[in-house]
C-alpha cells in the first residue's frame, strides 16, 4: 500500500506552486503524489556517495557572446498578448498588500 | 492530382523542383487529405490553409521565374504546437495559452521555411508535452490513423498521426523523454531525437530544459535525413545549441555502415516487453547480422527494468527522469501566471498571488499541475537532497553506462515502447502506468544521446511496431545510415494505414510496403 501525502503538505506544495486546489483535488492529489513519491524512493537503493551530480548531459559552460545590441521586440509586440494593459505597461492587481 | 499526398517529402521536393507538380497542387492535395481524414484523426489544433496557399503560390512564382526555391521548396509540413510561429496560434494544447500568438518564430521552423517548406498547421500534443498518448491535450485527444480506438502516442501525437495519415509530408516534434520516438513507433513513421545541442531550441516552449530537443517525424529515413540537415546547427539565441558543422546527412545515406557493431541492452529485452516486440527486435538484429554487422550484448544496469512479485514495473531511469523533468518543469512553467500573456482568471482577487493561483487553477490541466507540484516538492527545502540531487547523481550513473556500452559497440538496438499503441483511456487513470511508457526512451534524453525510431514491422493485430537505434553524441549520420540499411534490406518503409490505402485513387508509392505483406 503506497503512502498518502497529508492534506496540509499538499496544500503547502500547492501554495509554493501557486496553484489553488479544491478540497476534492487535495484528496486525489494526496494519493497520486504519494504513490509517485514512493516510486521515486527507488533511487535510495543506489549508493551515490562518490558520484558527482550531472545537471546537463552536454557539459558546456560560459558561452560568451559579443556585447552587441540586437533587435528586440517592440513594446507593442511585447504587450500584444497582455490580458490587461495600461499604456505600455502590464496591469496587475496590487502586489504589496496586507494579506501576506 | 491523386497521389501527390502519397509522395515522400524528398520525392515531392524533387517533383516540385522538376516542375511536374506545383507547390500549389501539393498544398491542395494535403488540404484535401486533411478534409477527408482530419475529422477522424484530429491531429491539428489549427490548419493554416490560407497562408499555406499563399506561400505555395509564392514558391510557384519563384520557380517559374527561375529562382532557387530551396532544399524543401514547396513541401508542406506540420509543426507541433509548442513551436512558436509568428502566425496562427501557439497553444501547447493548453487552455492557458489557447489564444496565444507568438511574436517570433522558433529557429527550427524558420529554417524549414527558409528552405522553402510550407507550414500547413500546428499539431496537437499532450499539454506542454507532458504525456505519452496525446490524451492530456487541453482540447481533445488525437487518434491513431491505424486504429481510431487507439492513441497515437505522445506527446508529439498530432505530428506523428498527421504524417501517418499523409496529412502533411513531414513534421516537427519535440522529445523530452520519448515524445518523438514513441508516437513515431505507435503510428508507423520515422522519428528522431537528435543529440542535445544539435538543433536550436529557440522558440520551443520549454518543458525540461536539460532534456528537450526538437526533431523530425517523417515517412522514411531519407526524409528524416533531409529535415535534420535543414534544422540542425548552431544558433546564437540558444546557448545550449552547439556550433558544430552539420554533415550532409543525405550524401552517404545509402552507404551501409561497415563493420557495424550493434549492442543489444540485455536489460531492455525483459519480461516487461510485449513478446511480439521483443521478437521484432531480435529479428532486426538478425537482419543486421545478415548484413555483416556484429551483434553483442551490452549492459545498461541503471536503465534496467525491475518487475516485482505483483508484476509491477520499476526503473531507476524512470524515477530519475521524472524527478529531473518535473523539477525543470516547475521552474519553466512558473511563467504562466496570467500577467504577461495567456489566460487570466476573471474571478475577483485580493492580490497578485491570488491572481496567479486562480489563473493556474483554471488554465492548467491535471497532469501539468501534478508535475509542477512534484517538481516544486523535489526542489523544496528539506527534500532537495533526497530527490533532486539524488536524481542528478543517478543521471551521471546512467550516462556512464552508455559511455561504457559505446566502448564496445557503435549503436544500440532496442525497443521504443513496451507495447504497440494502446486504447484511448487505457492508461489515464493512473499517472504511473503512463510514465512507464517512457521506459526505453528516457535514458537517451538523460544522457543527451540521439535516438532514431523506425518501423520494424506490423503486429498480428495490424499495429506498427517500432525499433530504436541509439548512438553516441553527434552520431546522427551513423544512426540514419544504419536505419536506412534496415529499410533497404527489409522493405519495411513508409507503412501506410488502411485509412490512406482505401482512399480512391491511392497508388502505392514505389519502395513502400503494404502492411499485410509485413505480417508474420
Amino acid at each position: 500500500m503506497s503512502r498518502t501525502i497529508e492534506p496540509e503538505l499538499v496544500r503547502h506544495i500547492a501554495k509554493l506552486s501557486r496553484i489553488e486546489l479544491s478540497e476534492e483535488q487535495l484528496a486525489t492529489l494526496g494519493r497520486q503524489l504519494g504513490s509517485i513519491l514512493d516510486y521515486f524512493d527507488k533511487l535510495q537503493e543506489l549508493d551515490t556517495t562518490a558520484v558527482e551530480p550531472l545537471s546537463h548531459a552536454v557539459e558546456i559552460h560560459n558561452v560568451l557572446a559579443e556585447d552587441n545590441p540586437q533587435p528586440s521586440l517592440s513594446p507593442g509586440q511585447a504587450l500584444a498578448n497582455a490580458p490587461q494593459r495600461d499604456g505600455d505597461f502590464f496591469k496587475v492587481p496590487k502586489v504589496i498588500g496586507d494579506s501576506q | 492530382m491523386s497521389g501527390v499526398a502519397d509522395l515522400s517529402a524528398l520525392e515531392l521536393r524533387d517533383a516540385i523542383a522538376a516542375g511536374t507538380v506545383s507547390a500549389t497542387e501539393a498544398v491542395e492535395a494535403y488540404l484535401d487529405a486533411i478534409s477527408k481524414r482530419e475529422p477522424a484523426v484530429q491531429a491539428y489544433n489549427e490548419v493554416l490553409a490560407e497562408r499555406a496557399m499563399e506561400q505555395a503560390q509564392a514558391i510557384d512564382r519563384k520557380r517559374r521565374s527561375g529562382q532557387a526555391i530551396g532544399e524543401m521548396g514547396g513541401v508542406p509540413v506540420a509543426v507541433k504546437d509548442n513551436l512558436c510561429t509568428p502566425y496562427g496560434r501557439t497553444t501547447c494544447a493548453s487552455r492557458i495559452l489557447a489564444n496565444f500568438q507568438a511574436p517570433y518564430s522558433a529557429t527550427a521552423v524558420a529554417r524549414l521555411e527558409a528552405a522553402g517548406a510550407i507550414v500547413l498547421g500546428k499539431t496537437n500534443m499532450d499539454e506542454f508535452a507532458m504525456g505519452s498518448s496525446t490524451e492530456n491535450s487541453g482540447f481533445r485527444p488525437t487518434t491513431n490513423p491505424w486504429d481510431s480506438s487507439r492513441v497515437p502516442g505522445g506527446s508529439s501525437g498530432g505530428s506523428a498521426a498527421a504524417v501517418a495519415a499523409r496529412m502533411c509530408a513531414a513534421a516537427l516534434g519535440s522529445d523530452t523523454g520519448g515524445s518523438i520516438r514513441q508516437p513515431a513507433a505507435f503510428c508507423g513513421v520515422v522519428g528522431m531525437k537528435p543529440t542535445y545541442g544539435r538543433v536550436s531550441r529557440f522558440g520551443l516552449v520549454a518543458y525540461g530544459s536539460s532534456l528537450d530537443q526538437i526533431g523530425p517525424l517523417t515517412q522514411d529515413v531519407p526524409d528524416c535525413a533531409l529535415l535534420l540537415g535543414v534544422i540542425a546547427g548552431g544558433d546564437p539565441p540558444d546557448s545550449t545549441c552547439l556550433d558544430r558543422p552539420v554533415p550532409d546527412y543525405l550524401a552517404e545515406l545509402d552507404e551501409p555502415v561497415e563493420n557495424l557493431r550493434i549492442g543489444l541492452p540485455k536489460e531492455f529485452l525483459s519480461q516487461a516487453l510485449a513478446p511480439e516486440i521483443g521478437a521484432a527486435i531480435r529479428k532486426a538484429a538478425d537482419v543486421y547480422r545478415a548484413l555483416g554487422a556484429t551483434i553483442i550484448e551490452v549492459a545498461l544496469p541503471h536503465s534496467r527494468i525491475d518487475v516485482d512479485a505483483d508484476g509491477k514495473l520499476s526503473s531507476y531511469a524512470v524515477a530519475c527522469y521524472y524527478i529531473v523533468a518535473m523539477a525543470e518543469a516547475s521552474s519553466n512553467l512558473a511563467r504562466y501566471d496570467g500577467v504577461h500573456y495567456g489566460h487570466r482568471t476573471a474571478q475577483p482577487v485580493e492580490d497578485i498571488i491570488e491572481l496567479y493561483s486562480k489563473t493556474r487553477q483554471e488554465g492548467l490541466g491535471a497532469e501539468v499541475k501534478r508535475r509542477i507540484m512534484l517538481g516544486t516538492y523535489a526542489l523544496s527545502s528539506g527534500y532537495y537532497d533526497a530527490y533532486y540531487l539524488k536524481a542528478l547523481k543517478v543521471r551521471r550513473l546512467i550516462k556512464n553506462d552508455f559511455e561504457a556500452a559505446f566502448r564496445q559497440c557503435d549503436v544500440l538496438l532496442c525497443p521504443v515502447a513496451p507495447t504497440t499503441a494502446f486504447k484511448l483511456g487505457e492508461k489515464t487513470a493512473d499517472p504511473l502506468t503512463m510514465y512507464l511508457e517512457d521506459i526505453y526512451t528516457i535514458s537517451a534524453n538523460l544522457a543527451g544521446l540521439p535516438g532514431l525510431s523506425i518501423p520494424a514491422g506490423v503486429s498480428k493485430a495490424g499495429l506498427p511496431i517500432g525499433m530504436q537505434l541509439i548512438g553516441p553524441v553527434f552520431s546522427e549520420d551513423r544512426l540514419l545510415r544504419a536505419g536506412r540499411m534496415y529499410e533497404e534490406a527489409t522493405g519495411v518503409s513508409r507503412l501506410t494505414p488502411e485509412m490512406v490505402r482505401k482512399q480512391p485513387g491511392y497508388r502505392m508509392p514505389p519502395g513502400s510496403s503494404s502492411s499485410s505483406a509485413l505480417r508474420r
